[in-house]
């Protein structure tokens, strides 16, 4: 009984780290073909459309409505103390510094994410990789890095769009219905963003698009070629994207604040 | 190709509009202004006490902004802080008795440099410096000079009330 939970334990662990040390190993892949696939920068293109352009939507609803709930909250937390100038400052720093990054990587990770995962999934399971590797053409270079880097340069832009929609969503509750003065709350604002916040925001948001990106071709290009393995491919990229997501930003903000 | 030209047509102004609010959150949401830097003259002032003043403030006379803070830097000179103001070109009739003050904007608020014009028929010119200088409160000076003055107000009352009785 005791050696049996013992040695599922282990095989756990095992498998744990194994999954670590493949993730890794796939990344160092992936980085030592970056150079080679900016070039054909046209396949990139195309995916920075699949990932970036068509999530577009999604991310400017998300982005009115988080920051105008954020403008909401706000006035209420901020009235109490007798600071709702201090609105404009505080839905900026913010949108900037966490919920744009965060919460377009979450949104990333589930509309463009599970796409990549499926898609490459799907390319496994009906034996189209295999057929590109007949052709003497690897999958890696053609199908998986154009993906990846589409999504490392989508995520910040998409951030950046995330925010400014938010800004505008936190002014129209904030200063239009609330009556927070409009001049407070451009200039406190202002007064209280640096340009590190900003370049914080842009640096956290590229990180999430790496491991994003990593995680939804990991598990795309690895799942078991059936119906059932491109579906836990699938979920796999929306929970290990999400942990992972929330994970680094704690850690970016402590190594940065 | 009309399929390839819509999705170059797609990313082309995904990729616009990204770059456009990313350009929009540094210029518009941030203090930073781009371009001016060079732009105006240049005075220095040295203060006892900067206090939260920091680099990008803004310099105003009545409430008017005509400049920012550029540098802050200790001077082991003088054992004081000196500050160096970056004042927009138009603004070059400042005569060159002006004083200046480190003021706070609201209750919150960030402070400023504030600059009061003095009466001299002069002006001051790039490099120069404002010798009339105050320098910014220090809240916790300010309750304990206030505090000391009850105290020495409380004693000799207590003294005579002493002496009476008796």
């Amino acid at each position: 009984m005791a050696t049996s939970v013992l040695r599922e334990l282990h095989e756990s662990v095992e498998d744990a780290l194994r999954a670590l040390g493949a993730y890794t190993l796939f990344a160092g892949r992936l980085a030592a073909e970056t150079p080679r696939a900016l070039l054909r920068f046209r396949l990139v293109v195309e995916q920075v459309h699949n990932t970036g352009a068509l999530s577009l939507v999604i991310i400017m609803m998300s982005g009115l409505f988080v920051g105008m709930v954020l403008g909401l909250q706000g006035f209420d937390l901020l009235e109490r103390f007798g600071s709702e100038e201090s609105l404009g400052s505080a839905a900026a720093l913010g949108l900037l510094k966490e919920l744009g990054p965060v919460i377009t990587a979450l949104l990333f990770a589930g509309r463009a994410g599970t796409a990549l995962a499926s898609e490459l999934g799907l390319m496994r399971a009906t034996d189209q990789l295999a057929a590109i590797e007949m052709m003497a053409v690897d999958p890696v270079r053609r199908v998986v890095m154009p993906r990846f880097l589409g999504g490392i340069i989508s995520m910040p832009l998409l951030a950046a769009i995330f925010s400014m929609i938010g800004l505008y969503g936190a002014q129209l509750v904030g200063v239009q219905l609330m009556g927070v003065d409009q001049g407070q709350f451009w200039s406190q604002m202002r007064g209280a963003v640096e340009f590190d916040d900003v370049m914080e925001g842009v640096l956290k948001s590229v990180v999430f698009g790496i491991a994003c990106s990593l995680v939804a071709v990991y598990e795309g290009y690895h799942s078991m070629p059936t119906a059932e393995g491109v579906g836990r491919a699938t979920t796999r990229t929306v929970v290990i994207s999400s942990v992972s997501i929330l994970l680094l930003d704690y850690m970016l903000t402590a190594v940065m604040l | 190709m009309r399929q390839t030209r819509a999705i170059e047509l797609g990313t082309g102004l995904f990729v616009l509009l990204g770059f456009a609010a990313l350009f929009f959150l540094v210029t518009q949401i941030t203090s930073r202004e781009f371009g001016l830097g060079e732009g105006g003259y240049q005075l220095t002032a040295s203060f006892e006490q900067v206090g939260s003043l920091k680099p990008g403030a803004p310099v105003s006379m009545s409430g008017v902004t005509i400049g920012r803070v550029e540098s802050i830097a200790y001077d082991f000179n003088e054992y004081r802080a000196r500050v160096a103001l970056r004042i927009e070109p138009s603004y070059d009739r400042i005569p060159d008795d002006s004083d200046a003050g480190i003021l706070t904007a609201g209750l919150l608020g960030g402070q400023y440099i504030g600059i009061g014009p003095g009466s001299s028929e002069t002006f001051f010119r790039d490099g120069d410096r404002i010798e009339f200088t105050q320098s910014a409160i220090v809240l916790e000076n300010l309750i304990s000079k206030f505090l000391f003055s009850k105290a020495a107000e409380q004693q000799p009352a207590e003294e005579t009330a002493q002496e009476a009785t008796k």
